[in-house]
């Protein structure tokens, strides 16, 4: 008969101080270990290939900058995930919720006149989180009204949304699709946004992207929302004990909306980042393809949700995907880095455990009722009074 | 009359509900004993990739690579399910990012593009297809026969584990104990059935079933490999088995009304209906809220409700 391995749980009272900081680091090592082997299982160098990763995204002259680019999304749809989780409200769709920001982000930079450069990109921004944000309210109201679990609606509304970037250009001359030239007629592609309104890059040797210190400002705010604000202390209390929270007269289900729709308008600003630091134009297969909000999740478990911890995790997450966009090749096929970034997030859920209890594995735990469990048959011998408040 | 759109529709709903069918109840399985496996989507990318692998390198009669590369793709699929068994029922990690780490993993972007690549498998169709029976000479049989006797073997399996499943879960001592293993794993366990066990052995089975699902889209819906190529199935399955209130018959029913559903575009196309794409490729997921919503909130609740335990670990040490 199937026998499992006889793995125990003694609870921890209070977790090691060392524990939260060294998981992370352990996680990603662990990740690029397993992925190593699986390169190497599949007749490729890892060492070559990891040496040439840290290269292109760290060493190399410009490196650093595609680093940066290529964290930009990931701090703000870290942070929308971030929101969410903290407070066990399971937002998937910062995916599509980015997208819908891009769409309004481009519309309104296609609309903009020279109204000069701070007002374009205050306009850009507040559309995407407009965008974001109804994107978001769908699955918020219909969880909050007719008691609809946000994770299958979050994940349904990221496969539509790509269908409506698909729509604006492709399938129709839409407000947003270039009809200029014969070219592009022909080849459909989106409006340019006005050239006034593109949005500025920073510093000399190394670019930081404008998005990417909107993303830094942002976490710096979020960690003040949420440590010194009612509506902050609310987030905290509600993620403990939505029951506490109840009694101490929070109204639970507004609260939800509000950070449902937070985390939306965040991953709408991502949207307009997109558009209005780099593409310039809706590319709905870049999109698409770039499973930006995906990725945010990773990013923000591996932070354990901390709004300033999301900044030097996308840093790291948006180094192992720039290295695998410049390396794609037959060499160093593209799925590597999902199964990196899949594995890291996997390995940090795996190690939630660590935090709450001691794992024992083959010995017998100490505690009475675990002592008692231990020498059970695991072939469901005679029935064990299961343990009632024993330990805890 | 077999040419009528409503047989033909009801033929290509069948196609494209197989996996659903064969992925949703393998999902019904797990969180009948508690486990909600948010892996779906992976598994079968997982399955369809090995499996197009495998019958595309397979130097052998082709009935002889399709059964392997079905088989192999089981077996993926229930390597995959153990390891997040042992995450979520071993380490108690929490179900939902555990599942979406899965998805990043294994999914549209990571070890089955990864694997696709390696293999070189984009691109040319494949060797081998499953192919349709004529039982009993019955296929020109009208509406009957294109849809009853008309099918691939992997339909007729999946009718079975319907009927196999509905007699384990009601009628069987190892179904009933499951079930009291996905309401009240504290009674469960008092009664002496092993809780880890049940769970390991239903999400085990579940991820077979799932990449059994994958496999159907590379051997038997079109023989080639695209990334993504199940394209938000295994979500849709998971949905189902909300919709179908965690039973068997539902279950089946709901399947082949969302392979109608996806398959509405292509067959209307083909008669010269001219719609944009994008409007008949969000139907399944518009109708996937919509169902999930019409469930969720009003009378379905009442009625038929979730098995109590589930997402939930379970632990004795904790009261």
């Amino acid at each position: 008969m199937l026998r499992l391995p006889e793995i125990h749980f003694e609870k921890r009272l209070k977790p090691p101080r060392w524990l939260g900081p060294a998981m992370p680091p352990i996680a990603v090592l662990a990740a690029l270990i397993i992925g190593g082997l699986i390169l190497w299982a599949s007749g490729r160098d890892p060492i070559d290939i990891y040496q040439r990763m840290v290269r292109v995204s760290f060493t190399n002259p410009g490196a650093l900058s595609a680093t940066l680019v290529a964290a930009t999304p990931l701090v703000l749809t870290g942070l929308a995930a971030a929101i969410t989780f903290r407070m066990k409200v399971w937002n998937i769709g910062a995916d599509g919720q980015l997208m819908i920001g891009a769409v309004f982000a481009s519309a309104a930079g296609i609309a903009l006149d020279e109204q000069g450069l701070a007002v374009s990109m205050t306009v850009m921004i507040i559309a995407g989180m407009v965008g974001g944000g109804l994107w978001a309210a769908i699955p918020a109201l219909l969880r909050v009204y007719l008691n609809t679990s946000e994770v299958l609606t979050t994940l349904m509304l990221n496969y539509i949304a790509p269908l409506i970037l698909f729509y604006l250009i492709f399938s129709t001359t839409s407000y947003w699709r270039d009809l200029t030239t014969e070219g592009a007629r022909v080849f459909p592609r989106g409006k340019t946004i006005l050239e006034g309104a593109f949005w500025p890059e920073y510093g000399g040797g190394v670019v930081v992207p404008f998005g990417f210190i909107l993303g830094i400002v942002l976490a710096v705010l979020l960690t003040v929302v949420v440590r010194s604000t009612r509506f902050g202390f609310q987030m905290r209390v509600s993620a403990d004990s939505p029951t506490a929270g109840r009694y101490a007269g929070i109204r639970t289900a507004r609260l939800l909306v509000l950070v449902m729709v937070l985390s939306g308008a965040v991953a709408g600003i991502a949207g307009a980042s997109q558009i209005g630091d780099f593409s310039h134009r809706l590319e709905p297969k870049i999109l698409q393809f770039a499973v930006f909000g995906y990725t945010g999740i990773a990013v923000a478990a591996l932070v354990r949700y901390h709004p300033l911890g999301v900044v030097v995790s996308a840093i790291l997450v948006g180094a192992l995907s720039n290295a695998g966009l410049a390396l794609q090749g037959p060499e160093l096929p593209l799925g590597l880095i999902g199964v990196n970034q899949g594995l890291i997030l996997l390995l940090v859920a795996a190690s939630e455990v660590s935090a709450r209890y001691k794992v024992v594995v083959g010995r017998r735990p100490r505690t009475g009722h675990g002592a008692q469990q231990a020498g059970g048959d695991l072939d469901g011998g005679p029935a064990e009074e299961p343990a009632s408040g024993g330990v805890s | 009359m077999n040419d009528s759109l409503v047989v033909e529709l009801l033929v290509s709903g069948l196609l494209y509900g197989t996996p659903l069918v064969l992925a949703g109840l393998g999902e019904l399985l797990a969180e009948r004993g508690g486990v909600m496996n948010l892996g779906v989507e992976a598994m079968m990318l997982m399955g369809a990739v090995t499996a197009f692998w495998f019958s595309q390198s397979f130097e052998g009669p082709g009935w002889l690579a399709l059964l392997l590369a079905i088989l192999i793709a089981a077996l993926v699929g229930m390597a995959i399910s153990t390891v997040y068994a042992f995450v979520v029922v071993t380490l108690r990690a929490n179900q939902v990012v555990s599942g979406l780490a899965l998805l990043i993993l294994g999914g549209a972007t990571g070890l089955s593009s990864y694997v696709a690549s390696v293999g070189e498998l984009a691109g040319p169709s494949g060797r081998h297809r499953l192919q349709a029976y004529n039982l009993f000479g019955l296929s020109d049989a009208p509406v009957v026969g294109p849809l009853i006797f008309s099918q691939n073997i992997l339909v007729y399996v999946s009718w079975g584990l319907v009927a196999l499943a509905a007699f384990y879960l009601y009628r069987t001592q190892t179904g009933l104990h499951l079930q009291a293993v996905g309401e009240d794993p504290r009674s469960a366990d008092a009664m002496g059935i092993n809780v880890a066990r049940y769970r390991y052995a239903h999400t085990v089975i579940g991820g077979a079933l799932a990449g059994v699902a994958g496999a159907y889209y590379t051997l038997a819906i079109a023989p080639t490999w695209v990334d993504n190529v199940t394209a938000g199935a295994g979500w849709i399955a998971i949905a189902l088995v909300i919709t179908a209130f965690w039973r068997p018959g539902l279950l089946l029913a709901g399947a082949y009304l969302f392979g109608i559903v996806t398959s509405l575009g292509f067959t209307l196309q083909a008669r010269g209906v001219d719609l944009p794409p994008e409007i008949f490729s969000s139907l399944p997921y518009v109708l996937t809220i919509l169902a999930v919503v019409i469930v969720s909130s009003g009378w379905g609740r009442e009625r038929f409700n979730a098995p109590a335990a589930l997402g939930q670990p379970y632990t004795r040490e904790e009261a």
